[in-house]
């Protein structure tokens, strides 16, 4: 039998004003296992804790129930006072006698009768309260984070800086990501290489971070604090730690008609290469479905040229086994694909491009070193057409399109459209928009400046579409607000394709338990308080895996996704909340019925071996819980057939014990 | 309910379409090879059914006007389906008039062998119950 | 509250994010609801087994209401996403079995909708006074 207190705080007059506290102190007095009722002015006050604290030495009690304001108020501060009396924190119960009690009943007899039952209530559930301890895990104090674009960089760099080791796993030869294909960027329109080369030079030379290019991640185990990641480094064929980056060998490479993959298939590189002249690492890989010689044994011609020697024709896949305290993905995005949309002939003329494709047009490293010129022919286009909303706000098909706003295509495409009038003052550039969406500092100002400035004709209408003649596009669209049909006759048109979530999103989601919407992207922990983090404990987001965003916005929550990490990480231990759930291991059935439900992959099957009545041994597959993964929701309590889940500090026969105090 | 709205009802409920769901891109208009043949154009019937305008829709020539090639339904990024409404604009013209304006019997007096199959559908689409 | 002279008990589920504290903000803003409703905290409104509201009834509640965090904002994700459907069930058969669908509820109630929680309780408490006692799942070896 528990040896129970009750303790009526009157906060003044705020309870006692419309609760009888005497009166309520002498009914629960003859509860059962209360052994002693008190009741006092402050409760909360240090005399009022006092008071509690004497009462649990002198009448040697094992609960308390505390009838005072709500327990999102003090149920901290009592616990920590039945802790310093000696007694276990969560065998402290709260009656909110004031929030739901007495602030909201007028009259004395009223607010005392519901007060009585509210204490009941609490003394039923201290009755069947068992003293709880939070786990602790030790904290690995290293980070994993996947993805080298923007936003991976700037979160490693983030987290280096607070002294803890970072590895970035990107599956490219180099980092730098979406952002190194850019030309320049909104709304300042500085050049992408010229801000993030810099980023990426700090993320090699600094010697808490390790990158692992040309590398993905395989397989992760473990939960929040103590991830075991297996990452697979694909075999470059080129010794990372010897190859100079010279680029002797991509030159001497006899293979030069692959489509490179960095200018999109614009242009051509060889089967040896390295992306880009800024790469990071800067090294050479070789491309094992092009090389002559892995595949028929026939060349060698970079061997032979490289006077480092760092060729290695027989290398391998590795794997690297490594722990991890918490892991970040930032596996960004990609445009979609432009095959479903056919009315505007991307795939009848070279001269359809996508913003991506136009980004390395304009770009002085592109395929046409930064003039800007015609993929069909490299003329000079004068009249561009360009198409927003391309896949994007699309709700009638899911395969051809995607229902959510790309967000950023409003904004690029009036930087193409800026640029293009700004270095081509004799081309008149269309661009046909659904609404024009420009929230974001100095945004709007940016758009209008392409109207009033650069004098780029905005046109409120869908293009239905475009058809090749001759060595024109014929771009037929209506115009909204004039009401009437337009018929464009264009050099070039370009489609702001829909940006979607990188493929290995949803293979990485799943090894990490972390969850999804129906897009692919991450889903956050809370979609207002708790952005950059996912679910998952010690699983974080950073980027455009979360959802559409610019560049601004990335950089903002790579940060964002740093300091959790870095708050993490600083921790030695990490202490759990008791109240979660566990599994009765002789109820359970082993169906995974709770598995399935819970929202953070806090439960897995193991086979236990029982011993039975009959003295055999059996081995059964039950449910575990992982403590320091689950939250304590208890989805999983109701889930379960068998009844064999139970909600620590909340359990089934604590709740059904309050419903039958209240309905006495 | 008046007789407008009784009508708009009339015609949501046979056409299957929610106008609602458009969200004034004008692919339709920019898609339809009749556009300037039409007074009204097809994102201005999905609005004014949407904003209860039928009459004035039912008087005007444009929903004759539409060919039916339902490029429109093919190219909405919202499924709205214009074409439908103006399908079943048609069919509530022809509920008042109580007539249909071809009949099978009609067509073989009006068929050469230039025209295309989809041609004698769509007009019996169009005037026919 | 009295409706033809009858006081209900009423049992209300709110979890500890949303509508507790909501609850809690009825309190600080002074806004009145009916003693008759009894609150029971639990973390999410997941944890609700449909057992409790059984339970309740059996005991003589004449009203059962669960209070949860709106679609999309439950601080574990999706735990009000499963009591919507449990309970979808769960009221259906309680409806079979005759216990009207006017006495039990599902209510989304933010840690901001004081006001939203005390005109809900107020007009649950009064559509259940309507409907007068509720007997016909109490277990009367229950009753003392």
């Amino acid at each position: 039998m528990r040896r129970i207190g009750v303790f009526v705080c009157w906060c003044g007059s705020n309870i006692a004003g419309t609760v009888d506290v005497k009166a309520v102190a002498e009914a629960l007095k003859n509860e059962p296992g209360v052994v002693c009722s008190a009741d006092y002015q402050y409760m909360c006050s240090q005399a009022g804790q006092n008071l509690i604290k004497d009462a649990i030495a002198e009448h040697r009690l094992t609960g308390v129930v505390v009838c005072s304001c709500s327990p999102r108020m003090h149920e901290a501060t009592f616990r920590k006072t039945a802790a310093s009396a000696g007694i276990n924190p969560y065998m402290v119960e709260i009656a909110n006698i004031r929030e739901q009690c007495s602030w909201v009943h007028k009259d004395m007899p009223t607010g005392t009768a519901k007060a009585i039952i509210l204490g009941k209530a609490a003394v039923a559930k201290v009755n069947l309260n068992t003293p709880l301890t939070p786990g602790e895990s030790p904290v690995t104090k290293r980070a994993l984070v996947i993805g080298g674009g923007i936003a991976g960089i700037q979160t490693a760099l983030d987290i280096a800086d607070a002294g803890f080791p970072v590895d970035v796993v990107e599956t490219k030869p180099t980092i730098g990501g979406k952002m190194a294909q850019l030309d320049k960027t909104f709304p300042t329109l500085d050049c992408a290489a010229c801000i993030l080369t810099p980023k990426m030079v700090d993320v090699a030379q600094n010697e808490k971070i390790r990158i692992f290019s040309y590398s993905e991640v395989t397989q992760v185990k473990g939960f929040v604090g103590n991830f075991d990641v297996t990452i697979k480094r694909k075999a470059r064929y080129v010794k990372e730690d010897v190859c100079t980056g010279c680029g002797l060998c991509t030159e001497k490479c006899p293979q030069k008609k692959i489509p490179n993959e960095f200018n999109l298939g614009m242009d051509n590189r060889h089967a040896i290469y390295i992306p880009f002249a800024q790469a990071v690492p800067k090294v050479a890989t070789i491309d094992p479905n092009a090389c002559m010689m892995l595949k028929n044994g026939k060349c060698g011609v970079c061997a032979k040229v490289c006077a480092a020697g760092a060729i290695d024709y027989k290398a391998k896949d590795e794997f690297i086994e490594e722990k991890y305290g918490a892991i970040v993905a930032a596996t960004g995005f990609n445009p979609i694909s432009m095959e479903k949309f056919d009315e505007f002939a991307y795939s009848q003329s070279k001269d359809v491009v996508t913003s991506l494709e136009f980004e390395r047009l304009m770009n002085a490293a592109g395929p046409t070193g930064g003039v800007l010129l015609r993929p069909s022919d490299g003329e000079h286009p004068h009249t561009i057409v360009f198409v927003q909303c391309v896949g994007s706000r699309c709700a009638a098909c899911a395969e051809k399109g995607k229902e959510y706003c790309s967000k950023i295509c409003c904004m690029y495409t009036a930087k193409h459209a800026m640029l293009t009038r700004d270095k081509y003052p004799d081309t008149d550039v269309y661009v046909f928009y659904i609404d024009v969406r420009t929230p974001g500092k100095n945004f709007d100002e940016f758009y209008r400046r392409a109207v009033e400035e650069y004098g780029v004709h905005y046109v409120k209408g869908m293009v239905g579409k475009v058809s090749p003649e001759g060595k024109k596009l014929m771009v037929q669209a209506s115009d909204l607000l004039a009401g009437k049909q337009l018929h464009i006759a264009a050099d070039m048109v370009v489609l702001a394709a829909a940006i979607e979530p990188d493929k290995s999103a949803r293979p990485l989601a799943t090894m990490l338990t972390a969850s999804m919407d129906t897009n692919d992207f991450f889903t956050e922990a809370h979609p207002k308080l708790r952005p950059v983090e996912s679910p998952t404990a010690g699983v974080f987001l950073s980027g455009a895996c979360q959802g559409p965003k610019d560049i601004p916005e990335t950089v903002a929550q790579a940060g964002a996704a740093a300091s959790k990490v870095i708050g993490l990480l600083c921790k030695d231990k990490l202490i759990g909340n008791p109240c979660i759930a566990h599994s009765d291991e002789w109820m359970c059935n082993g169906c995974s019925t709770c598995e399935r439900v819970c929202p953070y992959g806090a439960i897995t099957y193991i086979e236990k071996e029982f011993r039975m009545p009959d003295r055999t041994t059996k081995t059964r597959r039950v449910a575990s819980v992982n403590e320091a993964v689950c939250q304590g929701c208890g989805a999983c309590t109701v889930a379960c057939p068998s009844g064999a889940m139970d909600l620590r500090g909340f359990l089934n026969k604590q709740i059904m014990a309050e419903v039958d105090a209240i309905c006495k | 309910m008046n007789r407008n709205e009784l009508i708009r009802e009339q015609v949501l409920r046979s056409s299957g379409v929610n106008p609602r769901k458009c969200m004034r891109c004008g692919k339709c208009s920019g898609t339809c090879p009749a556009y300037d043949e039409m007074e009204y154009h097809p994102h201005q019937f999905v609005y004014m059914v949407e904003q209860g305008d039928i009459e004035a829709l039912m008087r005007s020539k444009s929903i004759y006007q539409c060919l039916s090639c339902f490029a429109c339904v093919d190219r909405c990024p919202r499924g709205v389906e214009p074409a439908r409404l103006v399908e079943a604009l048609r069919l509530a013209v022809i509920r008042q008039k109580g007539m249909n304006r071809l009949t099978p019997d009609d067509i073989p007096a009006l068929l050469d062998d230039e025209m295309p199959q989809q041609a004698v559908v769509s007009a019996l689409r169009k005037y026919a119950k | 509250m009295q409706v033809n002279g009858y006081k209900p008990l009423i049992v209300a589920f709110c979890c500890n994010w949303c509508s507790y504290a909501g609850a809690d903000l009825a309190g600080n803003n002074r806004l009145n609801y009916p003693a008759d409703v009894k609150i029971i905290r639990v973390p999410c409104s997941c944890r609700v087994n449909p057992m409790f509201v059984l339970r309740a009834f059996q005991r003589g509640a004449d009203g059962v209401i669960l209070c949860g965090c709106h679609p999309g904002d439950c601080h574990y994700t999706s735990g009000n996403y499963y009591t919507r459907r449990r309970m979808a069930l769960l009221f259906s058969m309680l409806d079979y079995l005759g216990i009207e669908r006017e006495r039990t509820r599902v209510e989304w109630v933010s840690a901001a909708e004081g006001a939203k929680f005390a005109a809900t309780m107020n007009d649950f408490v009064q559509t259940v006074a309507a409907l007068g006692e509720n007997k016909r799942l109490e277990d009367l070896r229950c009753r003392k």
